[in-house]
């Protein structure tokens, strides 16, 4: 099963050339939709096959690599296209192929009617390809291939409904900020490839012989240079600070895609490129220090954000930034597993949120379209009451916002709680865990808050929808909730393989999964960690008890302020309607960003154009062109139009070259 | 036996005058005529060598100068049979249309 790894990517990719080449021919949108959903599938197959094999074999021999066909070979240069399969890979396949499937599968009765129906399936496989190829690649190049790919599908796929001016912005921001990022992660493959190949001639981009070789890299100096580098990559990827301004705007895009896409799959690749390269990321400490700060800040700065926004998709996605801090802040803290365990529960949680907002949505635009109202479909404020009309959505979401909350027995709570309590307990960065920790858990309090507000704000309550169109809500039609209804199941369940040791019903089977991939990490991180402390249990139960009484307090605050006491969110802004405009308009970062970045860009651009194209380009050409022109007119008389003007200037030329050949 | 000079120098007469005639003439069958006229005189010289060298070449070349000038009579007179419809003159002082 191993050695046919290489038709995990190539099942999205026939899809996505089937669809893209014929789908406008094809038409039909079963057939559409199920060549697409049945791609990721079969993917999706041998993903679990890949999976058993490597669960039956003894866990230091879980580490396989395929290499198709040699890819570049210039002199000591050496890249194949090969494939990594590690345990590490292995969870990140499972999480991709199967949310992707899910999402596949709610995506035709999502898309239904739509009319560019097949261009959306093909760029769905192709993001799916390019997603498992950036997980499945071997050497960093083919992962940054994939990496380039899933940018390229994010950019095609906001843009969907390119008519938009808005889509078309949004896609370009996102892409134009992508970019920043990329230009990180090359310049870190840079450092990287060069310093180990002019200091110990190794010259080589593959994980496996990095890994092999990473002995010799020295703690700090170059390797803090390259993994900054790769962190900028990261952020770009992951929407942290300063690069996640372009997360929120992806929103334009269809609700699936903010699914798959902007919470489930590609804004973990950062999360996954880090901890695919953690044993050179823990060589540098003060790197592993800016990921956790900036992890933690990006986590506490977008809840509060989130907190004022009326837009039911914009308040996941900032609630999808500040899940994202976490999972950087459990990189930054060196609990490399926990990051990947509450990546692939908020794939889980998160899938199903989006999945369960869209379904509202749909529902929502479908009694507004049929009711001739131009309401906006998306904003809470016309929602209301929505759990009768839609149980089935209803009952997933409110699954789903407990998993993220933070409540126990559900996926998230294991994921957030096993984060907080690294952040805490972590030996690398002496004083400062208790600030990380008390950020983390304030960011917690935040993110039950503003979820419990999205749910009370959407599904309780009187109904605050136009009542004329009321009778028209209606639950969506089995394809859109049979993956609400698996995704909510495993955001329910998902979070017991990683339960803690200290609650000792299950293993931690997580962990011990992905021991083999962090295990020379946490070697390494040996060096400088500070030893000796040791954290009683009790106080492990105390944080992971402080840390339920937090998600409690964040719920019972968004259930007096929209439930019980429905005059306070008003009393409240009106108390402090500086802070609120603020936080309602997103601490105006796109305004500063326009301010600092994107208007000198303009007017440098419009400099070039109206000072160096116009005058000097321009001026050059057509400076040459007015030159001759002058020249010509001069000449012009000469040309009379007369036959024999012409011939007696032929025959003096004639005369004269004989009389210098004769006279010579 | 006259001397290859004497054919040379009619030639050359022959053939200055032929191109005065071209430039100075404003008539465009004269002017032809004056083509034709520099024609025989090249003639006139291929031939004289050809006799002097004791060598053929310059005979089919004459030939060939000949088809040539028959052909270019045909060709101009046919023009300029078209441009007197259009004109109702021949003159070239009239071909003032070729400038910019």
């Amino acid at each position: 099963m191993l050695d046919n790894v290489w038709l995990i990517p190539l099942f999205p990719l026939i899809g996505f050339l089937i669809n893209g080449l014929f789908g406008k021919k094809i038409k039909n949108e079963a057939v559409i939709g199920g060549i697409g959903t049945l791609m990721i599938f079969l993917s999706f197959l041998v993903s679990c096959g890949i999976l058993m094999q490597l669960v039956g074999m003894p866990p230091e021999q879980r580490v396989f690599e395929k290499v198709m066909f040699p890819w570049i070979h210039a002199g000591s240069f050496k890249a194949d296209m090969a494939f990594l399969v590690d345990p590490l890979s292995a969870v990140m396949l499972m999480v991709v192929t199967g949310v992707g499937s899910l999402i596949h599968l709610y995506s035709i009765g999502y898309m239904h009617g739509e009319e560019g129906f097949y261009r959306f399936f093909a760029y769905l496989n192709l993001f799916c390809m390019s997603m498992l190829l950036l997980v499945l690649g071997a050497n960093m190049l083919v992962m940054f291939i994939g990496w380039e790919g899933v940018g390229l599908c994010s950019y095609l796929l906001i843009g969907y409904y390119f008519e938009k001016k808005s889509a078309g912005d949004a896609a370009k921001k996102a892409f134009v900020m992508n970019r920043v990022g990329d230009f990180g992660f090359l310049l870190g493959l840079f450092v990287l490839f060069w310093w180990f190949g002019s200091n110990h001639n190794i010259w080589t981009i593959n994980f496996v012989e990095i890994k092999a070789a990473s002995h010799l890299l020295p703690y700090g100096g170059v390797v803090t240079l390259a993994t900054l580098c790769f962190f900028v990559g990261a952020t770009g990827k992951s929407a942290q600070i300063p690069l996640f301004t372009w997360l929120p705007d992806a929103m334009e895009g269809p609700t699936p895609v903010s699914a798959l896409i902007h919470a489930a799959t590609m804004v973990t690749a950062g999360v996954y490129m880090i901890a695919r390269m953690s044993f050179v990321f823990i060589k540098a400490p003060e790197t592993m220090m800016v990921v956790a700060v900036v992890g933690a800040l990006t986590a506490i700065f977008a809840a509060t954000i989130g907190t004022a926004q009326n837009d039911i998709k914009r308040v996941l996605a900032y609630s999808t930034v500040s899940q994202l801090g976490f999972m950087f802040l459990a990189m930054g803290v060196g609990a490399f597993g926990a990051g990947i365990f509450h990546l692939m529960t908020h794939a889980f949680f998160k899938a199903c949120l989006f999945l369960g907002s869209g379904s509202v949505i749909h529902a929502m635009h479908h009694a507004l379209h049929k009711g001739h109202l131009h309401d906006d479909a998306q904003d809470m404020r016309n929602m209301g009451g929505l759990r009768k009309a839609l149980p089935i959505t209803f009952i997933t979401f409110l699954v789903s916002t407990i998993a993220i909350a933070g409540i126990p027995g559900f996926s998230g709570f294991f994921s957030k709680d096993e984060i907080l309590w690294q952040a805490f307990a972590n030996p690398y960065h002496g004083s400062l865990n208790i600030l990380l920790w008390g950020i983390g858990c304030i960011a917690a309090c935040f993110t039950a808050f503003y979820m419990f507000r999205l749910v009370f704000m959407t599904f309780f309550g009187e109904c605050r929808i136009n009542p004329k169109v009321k009778e028209y809500l209606h639950e969506s039609p089995l394809v859109i909730t049979i993956p609400l209804m698996v995704l909510g199941f495993l955001a329910f369940v998902g979070g017991f393989i990683g339960m803690p040791k200290l609650l000792g019903m299950l293993p931690n089977y997580f962990e011990h999964w992905l021991d083999p991939v962090f295990e020379l990490a946490n070697e390494y991180g040996k060096q400088y960690a500070h030893s000796g402390a040791h954290h009683s249990h009790a106080l492990e139960f105390g944080l992971m008890a402080f840390s339920v009484v937090v998600a409690l307090i964040g719920i019972s605050i968004a259930y007096t302020m929209y439930m019980a006491n429905k005059s306070l969110p008003e009393k409240f802004t009106s108390a402090f309607p500086g802070l609120y405009k603020v936080v309602y308009n997103k601490w105006y970062v796109d305004e500063i960003y326009d301010f600092l970045f994107v208007n000198p860009c303009k007017s440098f651009g419009n400099l070039l154009w109206k000072g160096f194209d116009v005058v000097i380009v321009d001026g050059v050409v057509n400076g040459t062109a007015k030159l001759v022109m002058a020249f010509s007119a001069g000449l012009k008389g000469l040309q009379s139009g007369y036959v024999h003007n012409y011939a007696m200037g032929m025959a003096i030329g004639v005369v004269t070259i004989i009389a210098v050949y004769v006279f010579r | 036996m006259v001397s290859l000079n004497f054919y040379l120098v009619l030639s050359a007469i022959l053939f200055a005058i032929g191109t005065i005639g071209v430039l100075t003439r404003r008539n465009a069958i004269v002017i032809f005529m004056c083509v034709e006229l520099m024609l025989n005189a090249v003639n006139l010289t291929f031939i004289a060598f050809s006799k002097y060298l004791g060598n053929l070449d310059g005979q089919i070349f004459v030939f060939f100068v000949m088809t040539v000038a028959a052909a270019e009579a045909a060709v101009g007179l046919a023009l300029m049979i078209a441009y007197f419809k259009n004109r109702e003159s021949i003159d070239v002082e009239d071909m003032n249309l070729m400038k910019w």
